[in-house]
């Protein structure tokens, strides 16, 4: 009866360790595809090969909306070299999307990430998060947060530097 | 008897179902992607100026202390 008691509290402990079930994106694994995660918004450009910057933001972030001039920046000066900067919003409402990207007229691709399916995929770690992926889909560089000038050199350095690899 | 009641199957089984069900709302956390409502204005405690002053007077004439209120932010978590 006692081995029986004890098999049984194993199994419950380990049931209740076991994490929610998410397997987060982070730094050297693969992105997940973008035309299969169901965003809307806007059409998805062409990223075969090219150096990608996935920025998941949303409309009430004001970190989010701080980082914008910064990813403006970065799409005026890497673009022409082979970045494509993706902005994901994960705002549940569109109109609350709409009004912002209306308003801020980013120059980069936004998209709508309504029913959180990307962003619970990936499972970003704090609002904004930018995943730096190479040629070859994979993400090279996270960055958590938006801490101004710091997370746009280093932002600047590392687009440098994938974009010098070879596909 | 007591220590037999307290070793039984049953019991045991009672007390390990309820861990697990108390140890399972440990798990829950409002991820970073769904605090859009709690970064909604209406959630920030200092958004009515009047209000928070008066709170302070009523709070200052009890205690003979203010401040402390806590930080600033709506609490959306971001960064």
């Amino acid at each position: 009866m006692l081995s029986r008691t004890r098999v049984l509290t194993c199994a419950l402990l380990f049931l209740v360790g076991l994490p929610a079930g998410r397997s987060a994106v982070r730094t050297g694994d693969l992105f997940p595809s973008l035309s299969d995660a169901g965003l809307t918004g806007g059409a998805l450009p062409d990223i075969t090969g090219k150096v990608v910057l996935v920025d998941f933001w949303a409309s009430w972030c004001a970190p989010c909306k701080a980082s914008f001039p910064a990813l403006a920046r970065l799409q005026q000066d890497y673009s022409s070299k082979g970045l494509v900067i993706v902005a994901v919003s994960v705002d549940e409402k569109p109109a609350a999307y709409a009004g912002f990207v209306k308003r801020f007229g980013p120059p980069f691709v936004t998209l709508l990430d309504q029913k959180h399916e990307l962003v619970t995929a990936v499972d970003v770690p704090a609002m904004p998060t930018s995943f730096v992926i190479d040629r070859h889909g994979r993400v090279r560089f996270l960055h958590a947060g938006f801490r101004g000038q710091d997370t746009e050199s280093e932002l600047r350095r590392q687009i440098e530097m994938l974009l010098t690899e070879k596909g | 008897m007591k220590t037999t009641v307290l070793r039984s199957g049953p019991f045991l089984l009672l007390v390990l179902l309820l861990a697990a069900t108390l140890a399972g709302c440990s798990t829950v956390q409002v991820k970073p992607w769904e605090r859009a409502a709690l970064a909604d204005y209406t959630m920030r405690p200092d958004r009515d100026p009047l209000a928070t002053t008066l709170a302070e007077h009523v709070y200052f004439s009890r205690e003979t202390a203010s401040g402390g209120r806590g930080v600033g932010g709506s609490g959306c978590g971001c960064n």
